[in-house]
This record gives structure tokens, sequence and C-alpha cells, in this order.
């Protein structure tokens, strides 16, 4: 009679387990990320690392600021140029096109958010840079390229989301909005996107996680060099460049500094998700 | 006045639908070419031979026969150690604990982890698995390397999958003397199964086009591994060498036509996934 | 006299800090039907949960009192609460069909137990279906999906996955609420036939329906046993005005 009360508390203890070995790999990816980044940050100077411009490893100089810039530059540069053509793809597609355009390509973008950064980053060295070097000058290497390569990477991602969360307004909304004589874009802006909204922002925060978070296509559209960028088409790096240019070869402070970099990476990604809810949050209250 | 007002929103409604309709077209153009230009010099390229011989020469000449195989070993590795963990931690959040503290603290951290960007993995990776834990460059450390970087996501998709069974299931499974376990199993992971499965096909697929985390953790050795412990290099590894070092276009747009055709053949299996896990859902 | 079957005393029930069942005081007997009527959230629901310990799953519950079954106190720890809820089988207001097949739906809870036997599990499926009034409209297409079935089809296979469990007494709880005139008649048919071998308790938004199956019937009003007796007395002369009141439809 006790047998199955046992075994039930046998598989609760085994899932405990399983739970809390896969939130401890988390928390350890976490801890040990800090533990190695944090030292020193705490010998040299937290200000130097973030107000610090020379990034010379070797001469114990790390200066993360042009890294910083380079990161929020980029990141930015790829939300003004994903987020006004991701929702305006999303709205045609729900609300302006026919039934059967939207039921054609929405899977076709969405196959295309699988397609591996790399390949972004390659198509981008093939031809966005040539045309950029030949049209605006510079070395094509630049911040502009990346922010470009990185807009049309996060495209489908928040085309995706954003679609879905428009159709997930209830229809009554928008009959109830035309009924009262509204027009179709009168609709869409005053009722539809505000209810979609808290969809629209996870989309737009997802992509610009994958942006900032972006490693191998921006090294190869964006140059790489560790100054700030005096203009839209100097040469950049981005925190996550340094660490994947460098980290091969890295050894002792070089490479606790790499990690340093990765904290501050971290911190920043939090910041900016914590900021995008935040947002999501109060307007939706409004 | 009244007139006046009947008119602009109409010539409004005119203009923007234009503008969206312009934009749509540049963003799915755009998205086209990049799928037309792989396909289009990627293709030629392909052949029973490309897939089936090593590289030579650097990737120069030859196929990418070690690479696929690198590729298939990383994923495998991946998701053996993923989708088990990943499944019985959702398992333990939605059946076997209510909203507290322990709940609150997991979920916490998978969304956190689910924000992390690949290269602080493969930094991660790199230091523990290949550096710390003496595995070298090799499939073992850039199998556990992606498992952890899909493990938040198989958790919360199969967390979403099992939330979405109706709790009246999981009521008429115990009205008939079913213990927790046996109602799991037996009635709330098969109608979750297809969301599960989304989950894990989405995190192979991931780890399929992952680049940052594996190059330093699983090497770039183009042999054909011969143990877990021996350095490979992945299709995207190669892609990403070949095209960087400028060793060879033809080939890396052969690598680029298999890796997206290979996506592209997993983003049809979840959306056949998807639709059968909403049909099934569904109250029709 | 009458065999007691299950007896309550001063019971009550809780969900959080709001008590659903206040002190009741109940006897039911052997192979009756009885009724239990009552406006809705008047706690007819939970007390038939509190029975099977379903209740036991929703966050916040709690219980004090007894509720003796056969003698035993359920509420005791060396209760085992599947074997319970074999012992009570349950059907619910919406008929929950799980997402398998017609034959697999009805063995689900013999197949739980260990259950194996082919031979023994279709005689069981035929016998079952045949009680619940279901056979003879699904008995050529077993294996296909309980979903595709009608909600009145879907009501009687509940009641024949709940027959398979071989209880002694069931529980139903507004069954046919959401039913048409005809799948209702039907029902309630079987459920005269059944209690010859079962205890059954019928919670029923429908006075009307207790007046025509119940052997007694026990009036709840916002957690309390107003008063139970037999259904004829309680439906002419009940004792108490609230009952009287509800039964001529005054309020509910």
């Amino acid at each position: 009679m006790a047998r199955p009360k046992a075994n039930d508390r046998l598989i609760r203890i085994s899932l405990l387990v399983v739970a809390l070995s896969a939130i401890s790999i988390l928390a350890i990816i976490t801890i040990f990320i800090f533990e190695q980044g944090l030292p020193i940050m705490a010998k040299y100077g937290l200000k130097n690392f973030l107000l610090g411009q020379d990034w010379f490893p070797s001469e114990k100089s790390f200066g993360l600021l042009p890294m910083i810039v380079g990161s929020l530059l980029v990141t930015l540069g790829a939300l003004l140029i994903g987020v006004p053509l991701g929702l305006a793809s999303a709205i045609f597609l729900t609300e302006f096109s026919t039934r059967r355009v939207s039921r054609i390509l929405k899977p076709v973008i969405e196959l295309l958010s699988g397609i591996p950064s790399v390949v972004y980053g390659f198509l981008g060295l093939m031809f966005l840079v040539p045309f950029i070097r030949e049209t605006f000058g510079g070395p094509g290497l630049s911040v502009l390229s990346a922010s470009i390569i990185l807009g049309i990477m996060i495209l489908p991602t928040i085309i995706s989301i954003s679609i879905d969360s428009i159709r997930a307004v209830p229809d009554s909304y928008r009959e109830g909005s035309m009924a009262l004589g509204a027009t179709k874009w009168q609709t869409v802006r005053m009722v539809v996107l505000p209810a979609a909204r808290s969809g629209l922002v996870a989309g737009i925060i997802l992509g610009m996680g994958r942006a900032i978070g972006e490693t191998m296509a921006v090294i190869m559209v964006a140059g790489n060099a560790a100054d700030l960028p005096g203009s839209l088409l100097a040469p950049v790096r981005t925190l996550t460049s340094n660490i994947a240019l460098e980290m091969a070869y890295a050894s002792g402070e070089h490479r606790q500094a790499l990690f340093a970099t990765g904290v501050i990476l971290f911190v920043i990604i939090m910041i900016l998700n914590f900021l995008a809810n935040l947002t999501a949050r109060k307007q939706s209250r409004k | 006045m009244k007139k006046h007002f009947r008119l602009k929103p109409r010539a409004e409604q005119k203009v923007i639908q234009i503008l969206l309709y312009m934009m749509t077209s540049v963003a799915i153009l755009v998205l086209i070419f990049i799928l037309a230009v792989i396909l289009k010099n990627g293709l030629p390229q392909l052949s029973l031979e490309f897939l089936t011989t090593n590289p030579a020469h650097m990737g120069r000449e030859g196929g990418i026969f070690s690479t696929i195989v690198t590729t298939i070993y990383l994923t495998f590795i991946a998701l053996l150690v993923a989708t088990p963990l990943g499944v019985g931690t959702a398992i333990y959040l939605t059946e076997y604990t209510s909203e507290r503290v322990v709940t609150r603290i997991i979920r916490f951290g998978a969304e956190c982890l689910a924000g992390i960007p690949s290269i602080i993995f493969g930094l991660f990776g790199f230091i523990l698995f290949v550096n710390k834990l003496k595995f070298g460059w090799s499939i073992l450390s850039g199998g556990l390397t992606l498992a952890f970087m899909v493990l938040p996501t198989i958790i919360r998709t199969s967390e979403e999958a099992i939330k979405s069974v109706p709790a009246a299931y999981r009521l008429a499974s115990y009205s008939l003397g079913s213990t927790r376990w046996q109602t799991v199993t037996k009635v709330v992971l098969p109608s979750a199964a297809p969301g599960i499965a989304t989950g894990v096909v989405l995190s192979i697929g991931r780890s399929i086009g992952e680049t940052a985390a594996v190059i330093f953790t699983a090497g770039s050795a183009l042999h054909l591994p011969s143990s877990i412990f021996s350095s490979g290099r992945t299709m995207s590894v190669h892609f990403y060498i070949l095209a960087r070092e400028g060793i060879s276009m033809p080939k890396a747009y052969g690598t680029a036509a298999v890796l997206v055709i290979a996506i592209l053949m997993i983003n049809i299996i979840t959306y056949y996934l998807m639709g059968k896990y909403i049909s099934r859902t569904s109250p029709e | 006299m009458r065999d007691t079957a299950i007896q309550v005393v001063n019971f009550s029930h809780f969900y959080g800090q709001q008590q659903s069942l206040k002190n009741l005081n109940l006897v039911i007997y052997r192979r009756e039907i009885l009724g239990i009527i009552g406006p809705a959230r008047s706690g007819k629901s939970t007390f038939l949960t509190c029975l099977n310990r379903l209740n036991d799953l929703v966050p916040g519950s709690r219980v004090s009192g007894n509720i003796l079954i056969d003698g035993q106190d359920i509420y005791q720890p060396e209760v085992e609460v599947a074997a319970l809820r074999r012992q009570l089988g349950m059907v619910f207001a919406t008929p929950v069909p799980l997402p398998m097949s017609i034959y697999d739906n009805v063995v689900f809870g013999p197949k739980l137990q260990g259950q194996t036997n082919r031979g023994e599990l279709d005689r069981l499926v035929e016998d079952c279906l045949e009680k619940a009034g279901l056979w003879a409209e699904v008995k050529d297409r077993l294996k296909i999906s309980a979903l595709k079935l009608s909600g009145g089809q879907q009501q009687r296979l509940c009641l024949a996955r709940v027959l398979a469990l071989k209880p002694e007494y069931i529980l139903l709880d507004e069954p046919t609420s959401g039913l048409d005139p005809i799948s209702t008649m039907k029902i309630e048919d079987t459920l005269r036939l059944l209690k010859k071998d079962y205890t059954i308790i019928l919670v029923t938004n429908n006075t009307k329906q207790a007046a025509r199956v119940a052997d007694r019937t026990a009036f709840f009003l916002m957690g309390e046993l107003v008063e139970v007796n037999e259904t004829g007395i309680i439906f002419t002369r009940p004792s108490d005005k609230r009952t009287e009141n509800y039964i001529e439809g005054r309020f509910g």
C-alpha cells in the first residue's frame, strides 16, 4: 500500500535534482564569468574599464569604452533598420495583404530566421562591404555595414513574432473600431497595435538581444579596430568580437580582461532587457 | 469641416498603405536575395562527392564529409544532455511545484540564460571544459557547451507545451486513480509531445548554425573525429574559416548551401510539428 | 436498518481563508442515489471533490472533521489516494475524454493497475460501454479518437470509463448540464439501472432531475447542508423554508 507513495517521493526528488542541476548549470556559468572577470576589474578600477579608451592588453591597459560604444552603436543601428522594416512588414502582411500572400510569406520568413548568422556575415562581406567602400568611401568594414547586416539578421525574428502578436488581437476589436467609422489604418494604429504591444516589444527585445550578442557575423563586416569610431564609415569592434578575436591566445590578466568584457556585456544585456520590459509595462498600464 | 475630416483619414490610409507596401517589399526582397545568392552559387557545388569526401588542402579541395560528421556528433551530444535536463526541469516546474521561491528562481535563471550571447558560452566552455577539465578542443567540450546554450530554450518550450495541456485532462486522469507520475507520463507528456519536439528541433537548428560557441570549444581540426575527445570542425566553423580567410569561395558557397538546406529542412519539420500541436490542443 | 456507506462528521472545507463547506453531518446509504441540489457556489461540487480527495490538487485547500467511507477515515495519512479515487469514480460537468481512442479511454484506469490481458480488457470495454448505454453506437469504431464523439456520447464514455474502475461509488458533478434532453434522458436511465450495483451521488443544478432519479435529496446553501430527506418529502413537505423557496424557484 505504501509503495506508490514512496515511488512518488522518489520521482519528485529525482526531478528536483534534475531541475536543480539545470539551474546550477545556469548559476555556474554566471558565477564563473563574474568570478573570473571581477577581480581584474577591482584591481585596475571599474572606471578604467568602463571609460578607458585604450585597449592594449600586453601593456596592462584595458579600456573597454570603444567596445562598449561599438556594441551599443551597432545594436542601435540594427534596431533602426530592423524595427521599422520588421513592424511595417508584419502590419502589412496581417492587415493589408491578402490571406494568400501572408500565408505564403510567413513560413518563408520563419525559415529565414533559422539561417546561421555566419551566412549573413559572409554575404555582408561579399556584397555590402564593397558596395559601401565604393559608394561612400572608407574601408567598407564599418559601423554602417555591421548595423545593416545585424538589422537584416533580426528582421525575420521581429516580423514573425510581430505577426503572431498582431494576429492574436481578437477580431472583435477591429470590428468594434471599424463600426465606429475608423479607417483600417486608424484601427491598426489606435486599436490593434496598442493591443499587441507587449508581443511587439517582446519581439524587439529578442531582436535586440540577438544583435548585441552576435559575434561572428559582426567580426566579418565591422573591421574590428579597437578605437572609438569617428563616423558611421569607420571600423568598429564590439564587446563580443573583442572576446572572440583574442580568446584563443589570451592568458593571465589578458584572459581575465576578456572575462571582464563578458561581465560588462552581461550587465548591459540585463539593463537593456530590464528597461525594455519596464517601458512595455508602463505603456500597457496606460 | 466635416468633409475635411472624412477625407483626411482616407488619404492618410492610402499613403500609409503604399509606404507599408514598399517597406515590406524591401524587407522581403533582401531576405529572398540572401537565400537566392546562397542557393545560386552553392547548388552548383553540391554533389554526392562534395558530401562524402573529406576536405583537403585546408578545404581548398575535396568535400565537407568530416565537418558534417562533426556537426552531427556535436548536435547529438548537446541534445542528449540538454533534452532530459530541460524536459525534466520543465516537468518539475509545471507539475511538481506550485508557484514558489524555487520555481521563481529556476524560471528567472532560465530567462537570464536565454539572453546570454553564445560567445559567452564559448568563453565559459573554453575555460572550463577545454582548460580546467582538460577535455581539450574536443567533440565533448563543444557538445557540452552547446547543451548549456540550448538548455534554456528547451526548458521554456517544454514548459509552455506542458502548461497548455488542459487542466481537465489532469483532473480526469487523477480521478481515474492515477498517481502524479502516471498522469505525467500517460496523459500530460503525450499531449505536450509535439510542443516539446518543436523546442528540441529548434535547438538542433541552433546547434548546427552556431559558430562562436563551437570554434573555441570543439576546435577546428579538419580530420574525421575518432572519439569524443578528438577535435573537430563543424560545417558552420568550416564555412566561417573558408570565407574569412578567403580559402575558397566556391567551397564556402557550397558549405553554406548545405547548411541552409539543412536548416530549412529542420524548420519545415518544426512547422509540421507545430501544426500538429496546434490542431491537437485546440478544442476542435 | 439501512447499510451506512459514507458517514460525514463535522466536516468543513476551506480554500485559503474562505470556508466553502460548513460543518457538514450526513449519512449516505449503500445502493442509493443521493441527489444534491442547491444554487451555484453552494459547495455541492466541492463536497464531491472532498469525497475522492481531488481537492488535494487545489493549492490552499484544507479540511477539518471526518469523512468515513466503509468505516475508514479517508483523510488519514495511511490512505492511498489513488486507490481511494478508484473506489469513488467521478464524472465531471463537461465531458473530458482524454485525447486517445475510445477503447484506450475505457481501459485507462485498468491499465494503470497493470491489467494487460487483451481478452479481459476487450470484455471489460464491451461490458462497461454496454452498461453506459454507448456500446451499440460505437462498437464498430472503438479505435477512433474519443474527441470525435458528440457531447452526449463523450459523457457516456466518461461514465463507462468510471465503471471500468470497478468502483463502489459513482460521483456525478452536474453530468448533464451541457447536454441535450435526449442525451440527458439516456444518462438518467443508465443511472437508474446502475443503482442496484453502485452507490451514486448526483450533484445537479436541475432540481427536476433530482426529483426524477434520486432516492434521497440533500439541499446545500452557501456551504451548509440545509436538510436531507427522502426525495418525495423534500419536494413536497420540506422542513426548512429556504428549501421550499429554492425548489419553488424563488432564488438560485
